[in-house]
């Protein structure tokens, strides 16, 4: 389990130096999070030497942000003055966002799913 | 008993795990996906600061050992991405295209319906960046002329919102594969949502950590580029 530690707080480390170095504008645990996803594809780290510490962190996720939420506690005044409108954009573009990423997903995959199979035919034709 | 131990940092921090683990049984008893625990967590955790007065950094004196996982718990989203790591480079081109296009309809979406209802600018620009990760929503907000705490309450309540009606509008929406609704809700709703998307099925939640992650990037690299020009409309 201390193995586990070491390696996930140290790829988190190491997304930190280099968001530093470069100066980046992306936060280091998303650069941490495609170091773990390169790491275990070449097999510099085993799926074994991580995963309980993982799955234990993503059943957890939400707990992870309860502190800043409650830092909310600090918008109170902006956030009565401008309810509506921060309430209205928030669903109003959340609901955009799921029906058209999904929609366009899906449609793009038929297109090339076809294209796909309109070559295997076409081969298996020759 | 002494008032000062109301606001013991021990105190505070137990009060969030017992608390959050009292909503989580609550919920499953309920079935209700509005019981949201972080959404409770929060609700009773600042109802009890504002009644004994204490403020927010007292608070994070233990909240910010909680908050220090945030980051390791990102970080770990990389396992369910490396599982479904073949399947990802297999379609590329959809999965891209797709993402591009929920960053930009939700750029364009929140500040035209912010507008619309009357919101000034300076929270016009905090709520652009809302549907990415907490960190990277705050470091374009304050890049853009927001309101960075604003941001962050704005990025989670928006997480909380995606992970209880996520589900009802991919249903709404005629969105059929695991893989097209794990995409959504992780591009709409960040790691909150991919929390919920967690509990669907692995694939699931491996999508929907795509999808988080590569809007997360997407919107750092977009937004203000975007935003240019809109201010130009």
């Amino acid at each position: 389990m201390i193995l586990q530690f070491g390696i996930l707080l140290g790829l988190l480390a190491l997304g930190e130096l280099i968001v530093n170095t470069f100066g980046l504008p992306i936060p280091s645990s998303i650069i941490g999070m495609i170091l773990l996803t390169a790491s275990l594809h070449f097999g510099i780290v085993k799926l074994n030497q991580v995963e309980q510490l993982t799955n234990f962190l993503l059943k957890n996720l939400g707990f992870f942000f309860v502190p800043a939420a409650i830092g909310l506690i600090n918008s109170l005044g902006v956030l009565k003055d401008e309810l509506l409108a921060i309430v209205g954009a928030s669903i109003g573009s959340t609901i955009i966002i799921i029906a058209v990423t999904g929609q366009v997903y899906q449609l793009v995959r038929k297109a090339t799913s076809r294209r796909n199979r309109k070559d295997i035919k076409l081969s298996q034709e020759k | 008993m002494e008032s000062s131990f109301l606001e013991n940092k021990y105190l505070l921090i137990s009060l969030t795990f017992l608390i959050y683990i009292g909503a989580q049984k609550l919920q499953k008893v309920c079935g209700l996906k509005l019981l949201n625990p972080i959404l409770i967590t929060m609700c009773v955790m600042m109802c009890y600061l504002l009644s004994f007065n204490i403020d927010y950094d007292t608070y994070q004196e233990g909240g910010r050992f909680i908050e220090f996982w945030l980051k390791p718990a990102i970080v770990a989203l990389g396992v369910p991405l490396y599982k479904q790591l073949s399947t990802i480079r297999r379609q590329m081109l959809p999965l891209l295209i797709a993402e591009i296009a929920g960053c930009v309809a939700g750029l364009f979406s929140v500040i035209i319906i912010a507008r619309f209802l009357g919101a000034s600018q300076e929270v016009v620009m905090s709520l652009a960046p809302k549907a990415v990760t907490t960190p990277i929503a705050m470091e374009v907000s304050s890049a853009i002329g927001g309101i960075p705490a604003l941001t962050a309450a704005v990025v989670v309540s928006t997480g909380v919102f995606g992970g209880i009606a996520g589900f009802q509008i991919i249903k709404y929406s005629k969105i059929k594969s695991s893989i097209a609704g794990g995409l959504s809700i992780g591009t709409a709703a960040h790691a909150i949502g991919t929390s919920a998307a967690m509990e669907q099925s692995e694939r699931y939640g491996a999508y929907s950590s795509l999808g988080l992650t590569v809007n997360g990037l997407l919107t750092a690299l977009l937004a203000p580029f975007l935003l240019e020009i809109m201010g130009l409309l």
